[in-house]
């Protein structure tokens, strides 16, 4: 362990992680809901590794990581958006494009001379590698993410329940379900640099899973998804600089820490009477 | 337009209206005009110069075995599919596709369990799921989502989550949504498959007083005539790339339906209920065999 005076310091020095990992916790809890809604765990798991894809080859070939992440991201969720309308044909492009993805992020590592970290970070995230001016780029493209998502929160919300009515109501439903995907994949663009590309799920799916055991509310699910996430990855980070182990394994075992506390408040609250909140 | 003339000419049927229906839906124009309208998937012909004139109020039920085209009819008058040929006008104009005016009940499709919505949520998206923009309520949404959930009959569940709900109880929310706009039409899928007798009771009673209370005209898609039998005006039937057009009586007969399978079909009734034996197995799949140009049952 470290001394207080050390950890202060420390603090000053990753005061930017903490915020984009704060940004990132709440905006990953709220796309959440939409991807438990919309049944896409899978769906961020494949474009995150396209994703990892394309922020090696920006390793390689000595440009912005963080731009090359985007890059495989929004590729990889164009695609599925697609040629994945349906969820059958969702899971088998997925399928195909995941291996497809790692395959090529490792050959582009395999490649590169740099630092063996810098490899590593990709896969399993460490925000600490990721300098100033990149921080502003992944709460820039979080915050984007975050009022676009606000933007479109009702046609998608009804397109996620329901596309044939949603369709038949004058709702787009291709353009609103193309616009998702490219939320998605800016999300998880920013998550590979954080937690990184085999994590992601623990801050885009976790959070809105826990928060769906213990609430049906529209309003009250966002709310708690959000802040589940924010915890995590906060909590996170400040444990992780106090020890010498990385970030994410804190940030996943909080994450799943809270999702195991819902569930069992889940059964408890609807053994008793049901709370209707 | 359509109406054969002759004995079989289809009056519209009196109703007793409220004060809310406009004159405008009363003066006996039709909510929707299907004129010569014909489509078709490679080869195969669902149907062809298909003319069906639906007038405010009245209840027409489309049945038909599977893929004889029911809801590829509903998809094209959603604006969803384009026609081969021929025209679909909605109040004198061509439909296009999210048009309000047209409400649309869906196949009861159970919301999972867990779904972050309460009843009154989904009425709502009935009501404002298409716009875009902050999700902040808006004056009077709350009242008029009260006064629909009233008018299906969700009053005492309508804060419970969706997904907590019965089959029937999904149902009526459905209806709910659907009468948001106040539509001139309502267009129904199966709304009553895999819901017990009851609830299709309640189903098809809340559609049917709708439309004897504002004039809404229906369009029924179903597989089984039973529970709206007593409601409907009229049956389109779709079989074989043939269709019959008529009153319940004149086309549920064996002859009718007969002319239309191309092999014998019988048609027995039992205490009020129809009950149609011998629709030839291959009817679901093979129609090449038919003269999908001939249409011997229609105005015959």
């Amino acid at each position: 362990m470290i001394d207080l005076d050390t950890y202060v310091q420390l603090l000053g020095l990753v005061q930017n992680s903490i915020i984009a990992g704060a940004v990132l916790g709440l905006v990953g809890g709220l796309v959440g809901v939409f991807v438990m809604q919309r049944d896409m765990a899978f769906a961020v798991h494949g474009i995150s590794e396209l994703s990892f894809a394309g922020a090696a080859a920006a390793l390689l070939l000595g440009v912005n990581v963080v731009a090359g992440s985007l890059v495989g991201s929004l590729i990889a969720a164009v695609l599925i958006g697609l040629l994945g309308a349906r969820a059958r044909d969702r899971n088998s492009i997925i399928g195909v494009l995941m291996p497809a993805g790692l395959g090529l992020g490792i050959l582009f590592l395999a490649l590169y001379p740099g630092r063996s970290a810098n490899k590593f970070s990709l896969l399993t995230g460490q925000i600490i590698a990721v300098d100033s001016p990149q921080l502003a780029w992944l709460v820039g493209i979080s915050v984007v993410v975050l009022v676009a998502l606000l933007l479109l929160w009702r046609p998608l919300t009804f397109d996620s329940l329901d596309p044939d009515v949603a369709a038949a109501r004058g709702v787009p439903s291709r353009f609103v379900a193309l616009a998702f995907m490219v939320l998605l994949g800016l999300i998880v663009a920013v998550s590979v640099q954080i937690i990184g590309a085999l994590l992601v799920m623990a801050l885009l799916v976790t959070p809105a899973a826990a928060a769906l055991r213990v609430s049906a509310s529209p309003v009250l699910v966002p709310v708690l998804a959000s802040v589940f996430g924010l915890f995590s990855a906060v909590a996170g980070i400040l444990l992780a600089i106090a020890g010498s182990l990385p970030i994410s394994p804190y940030i996943t075992t909080i994450s799943f820490a809270i999702y195991v506390a819902c569930r069992l408040i889940g059964r408890a609250s609807r053994r008793g009477v049901r709370v209707a909140i | 337009m359509t109406a054969p003339a002759g004995p079989r000419a289809h009056e519209h049927p009196v109703r007793v209206l409220d004060g809310r229906v406009d004159d405008e839906r009363r003066d006996g124009t039709d909510v929707l005009r299907l004129e010569r309208a014909s489509l078709g998937f490679g080869e195969r012909t669902l149907w062809s110069g298909l003319d069906l004139a639906v007038k405010p109020g009245e209840f027409v039920a489309v049945l038909g075995p599977n893929g004889s085209g029911k809801t590829s009819l509903l998809k094209t008058v959603l604006g969803q599919q384009p026609l081969d040929s021929g025209r679909v006008l909605l109040e004198g104009a061509p439909v296009r596709r999210g048009d309000r005016r047209s409400g649309y009940i869906p196949q009861q499709k159970l919301v999972p369990p867990g779904t972050p919505l309460r009843a009154r949520d989904l009425v709502a998206l009935g009501v404002n799921g298409h716009r875009f923009g902050l999700p902040l309520p808006r004056r009077g949404e709350r009242e008029r989502v009260d006064e629909l959930l009233a008018s299906v009959g969700a009053t005492s569940y309508a804060d419970r989550p969706v997904g907590s709900l019965s089959g029937g109880e999904q149902q009526r929310l459905r209806v709910g949504q659907a009468l948001a706009d106040d539509p001139v039409l309502l267009l129904c899928d199966e709304p009553l498959l895999s819901l017990d007798l009851a609830h299709q009771r309640g189903v098809s009673e809340l559609i049917d007083r709708r439309r004897r209370e504002h004039d809404t005209a229906v369009l029924f898609v179903t597989h089984d005539i039973n529970p709206i039998l007593d409601k409907v005006d009229r049956i389109l039937y779709l079989a074989g790339g043939r269709f019959r057009e008529g009153t319940p009586d004149e086309v549920l007969h064996g002859d009718v339906l007969s002319g239309l399978y191309g092999s014998p079909v019988d048609v027995f009734r039992s205490h009020g209920r129809v009950v149609v034996v011998g629709v030839p197995e291959a009817e679901t799949h093979a129609h090449d065999h038919h003269h999908p140009d001939e249409h011997p049952g229609i105005h015959a």
